[in-house]
């Protein structure tokens, strides 16, 4: 006799605009499935066909190496036909509007469409005018999803709970849709949120972000169980935002010095792509606490997770 | 056309002579002749006439911000249909702003819009011109000979002045023709990347934003020129509590300062920028709710003068883009005084310090004979229903743009019957005629 699951659960979101509006079991459905994903992907045939026949198509209007090769190869894995726009050489360059290339997208009938776009609200624009889901890569300095579920994904596997941690997310928070997503995120799942940072890379109102805000590493660092560097992009470090790169990583970097301060057993995280000796050194990028790489795994696995909720369900056998 | 005719039974509302109670309008050949409770069935005699059914009569409306696409983008709004959006929305006289294309910044400019409204315009076209030269912010434009040929004040647009040089010229020299300088008050430098009000929404939504201080910053150093030159002074638009406070600090040391609030200011603010609702970026950005009471506050105490739609037509299509690519701007004429009316619903305003702030005190400003309805002024009146129920489909907006920021809004109030000189440009439910 076969008990019926005890938490019959189904993600009931059309799209991933971001991680404001999931509630705490639709973050937990999606770190569980992820987790499932890891299995898969770690095996010798890695091929699931869930999503076979399902057409998907990556849509990315800002460069991304990592981002768009990890969804696209989370789509393969799942058996869908992934298709890379790349916009560069597209019509977009030639002056069509994000609606206009999101109708005509529509018109081939994907099953799911990723975006990635520079203009914050643009990929929620977009997943208005089509009838695909629609999963959001970063839109503008707003929301990246799924780089939030893969950090949470890292964490959780690497200390067994993401509750009541404390995360330290440091560098150019006001830029950076990965902080705003992690920091809600993070609030959801009942972790400590700090944010350490020089003032002019903190967005105006972060006090009221649930969180709370330290700048210097000395400071904030202490008796912390994640700290989560983020990229600071080198055309803020002209003199606009901070003076120098030299500044910048003698005050802000992370060294092994700083990372002292933290608990011991404290991760070291980056979405990268890292500039070393900027924001990051390279002791503490490549030491025994970093789980940079692991990053990068779960990233595949979380997207495998969002693909499938979002379109899977239907048909197939679930991962 | 005898041109005698009688508006009876109204609920007359007119700031000029504080008067809010029933009462009657008689007119003669486009003006007033006489206002008030002697206006009845048994004083006109034979005197065609029209029963008001007890709605409000108050002076036309003076709007003193408007932009219009004519010349140059009569793709966004003519003169003509600005004219319809106007009398429909019981605006009776409009300023126009001089960021056409060509600018208005030269006489030929002046005459033409002044014949083309003329010629095709239902309302009054009043004319801002340019303060410089093609809007550059440089070299001044002819302001005496501007000025003669009917330009009501100075101004450039949606630009600030970003000189305090130039600006200190503009002043200085306006002074000598007691020309009204408007200036867009924004420090362009801190609202450079901005796209709505800086704070917790803003970064929520991933968007630069705009301080208060870009206005309030800009505002302090036209003030304090205004003080050194002695010019007529008016910011254009001020969105929060401490440009409001400036500027009456500015009256109580007796400046000729004055200012403007749009409508969007007084019944919106930043939270209706929601999930990036294109229709409501403007410049200034919407505020937060405090700015907002306090600008009513402010419109109440007289420290803000006018109150206006800033109308601004953008194409649909310029507004269907991310949020940070959108322009700014929204269309406003038709819905100035539903969505205000809000105000007074609400107990913020009553009706007379509301539409003073619309009539009179935009008459005054820009020397107008209208704005009251007293015996010689012109016969422009609109007439309303301030209890009518309905709600807004932006695809019947009479501007050619729909960008509106109330679509699907519920107002309370309606216009019914927008006159000018005597003649109803407008009429929403034609009431039967006796004689």
């Amino acid at each position: 006799m076969t008990r019926p699951d005890p938490t019959p659960f189904s993600f009931r979101h059309r799209h991933l605009l971001g991680i404001e509006g999931l509630s705490r079991p639709d973050i937990e459905f999606l770190l569980d499935k992820a987790e499932t994903a890891v299995g898969l992907s770690r095996q010798v045939e890695k091929k699931s066909s869930t999503l076979r026949g399902r057409t998907q198509i990556n849509l990315f209007f800002e460069a991304s190496t990592r981002t768009q090769s990890s969804f696209e190869l989370a789509g393969k894995r799942l058996g869908a036909d992934v298709m890379n726009m790349a916009v560069g050489a597209s019509s977009v360059k030639k002056g069509e509007t994000l609606l206009d290339t999101a109708i005509t997208l529509n018109a081939m009938r994907p099953d799911i469409i990723v975006v990635r776009h520079h203009s914050a609200g643009a990929v929620e624009l977009l997943a208005n005018q089509v009838d695909c889901a629609v999963v959001n890569a970063g839109d503008g300095a707003h929301e990246h999803p799924t780089q939030a579920l893969l950090d949470a994904l890292t964490i959780r596997r690497a200390k067994g709970r993401v509750q009541r941690l404390t995360v330290a997310i440091c560098g150019d928070i006001r830029h950076s849709r990965v902080a705003r997503s992690n920091i809600i995120l993070l609030n959801a799942l009942d972790a400590r949120v700090r944010v350490i940072a020089p003032s002019t890379l903190l967005p105006a109102g972060i006090d009221r972000f649930g969180v709370e805000v330290f700048n210097t590493m000395e400071e904030g660092l202490k008796d912390v169980d994640v700290v989560m560097m983020l990229r600071l992009q080198r055309e803020r470090m002209g003199g606009v935002f901070v003076p120098s790169e030299r500044e910048y990583f003698q005050v802000f970097g992370l060294d092994p010095e700083r990372l002292a301060i933290a608990r011991p057993d404290a991760l070291v995280m980056h979405p990268g792509p890292m500039n070393r000796g900027v924001e990051i050194g390279s002791e503490v990028a490549d030491g025994p606490q970093s789980v940079i790489r692991d990053q990068v795994e779960m990233g595949v696995a979380v997207r495998m997770a969002v693909l499938e909720a979002l379109v899977g369900q239907s048909n197939g056998a679930p991962l | 056309m005898s041109g005698r005719r009688a508006y009876l039974n109204a609920h007359i509302v007119d700031p000029a002579s504080s008067t809010d109670g029933p009462g009657g309008l008689l007119v003669e050949d486009g003006a007033i002749l006489a206002m008030g409770g002697d206006v009845t069935t048994q004083t006109i005699g034979e005197t065609p006439s029209e029963d008001c059914e007890g709605r409000i009569m108050a002076p036309g409306l003076i709007d003193g911000r408007v932009f219009v696409g004519e010349p140059g983008a009569e793709y966004r709004e003519t003169l003509a249909t600005a004219g319809e959006a106007a009398a429909a929305g019981g605006v009776t006289t409009f300023v126009m702003m001089p960021d056409t294309d060509p600018v208005i910044d030269d006489i030929a400019l002046v005459d033409f819009i002044r014949r083309r409204a003329g010629a095709t315009a239902k309302v009054r076209v009043k004319i801002a011109a340019a303060l410089t030269k093609g809007l550059s912010g440089a070299e001044m434009t002819e302001i005496g000979l501007l000025a003669k040929a009917g330009a009501i004040a100075f101004t450039d647009g949606r630009r600030s002045i970003e000189s305090a040089l130039v600006f200190r010229r503009l002043l200085t020299y306006t002074r000598d023709f007691d020309a009204l300088v408007m200036n867009h008050v924004e420090e362009p430098s801190l609202a450079a990347n901005g796209v709505m009000n800086e704070g917790e929404f803003a970064s929520r939504l991933g968007l630069a934003g705009v301080p208060t201080e870009a206005e309030t910053i800009a505002l302090e150093r036209d003030l304090q020129l205004v003080a050194l030159t002695g010019g007529r002074y008016h910011a254009a638009l001020v969105s929060c509590q401490a440009a409001a406070e400036r500027i009456a600090r500015a009256k109580d040391q007796g400046h000729a300062a004055t200012c403007g609030v749009s409508v969007n200011h007084l019944t919106l603010n930043e939270i209706d920028v929601g999930a990036y609702r294109t229709f409501c970026k403007m410049s200034p950005p919407l505020r937060a709710e405090t700015d907002r009471m306090a600008m009513i506050e402010a419109v109440r105490t007289g420290a803000v003068d006018i109150i206006v739609s800033s109308h601004d037509p953008q194409d649909v299509e310029d507004k269907r883009h991310p949020f940070e690519e959108a322009t700014y701007g929204a269309v406003g004429l038709e819905t100035l005084l539903p969505a205000l009316l809000r105000l007074v619903h609400a107990g913020d305003l009553t009706c007379l310090e509301l539409i003073a702030a619309l009539t009179l005190r935009p008459a005054d400003l820009f020397g107008l004979p209208q704005g009251r309805l007293q015996p010689g002024a012109p016969a422009d009146f609109v007439l309303f229903d301030p209890d009518e129920p309905w709600v807004l489909d932006r695809n019947d907006l009479r501007s050619r743009s729909k960008n509106t920021p109330f679509d699907e809004a519920r107002f309370v109030g309606r216009v019914h019957k927008t006159v000018v000189a005597g003649q109803t440009v407008y009429d929403y439910r034609p009431t039967g005629t006796t004689s």
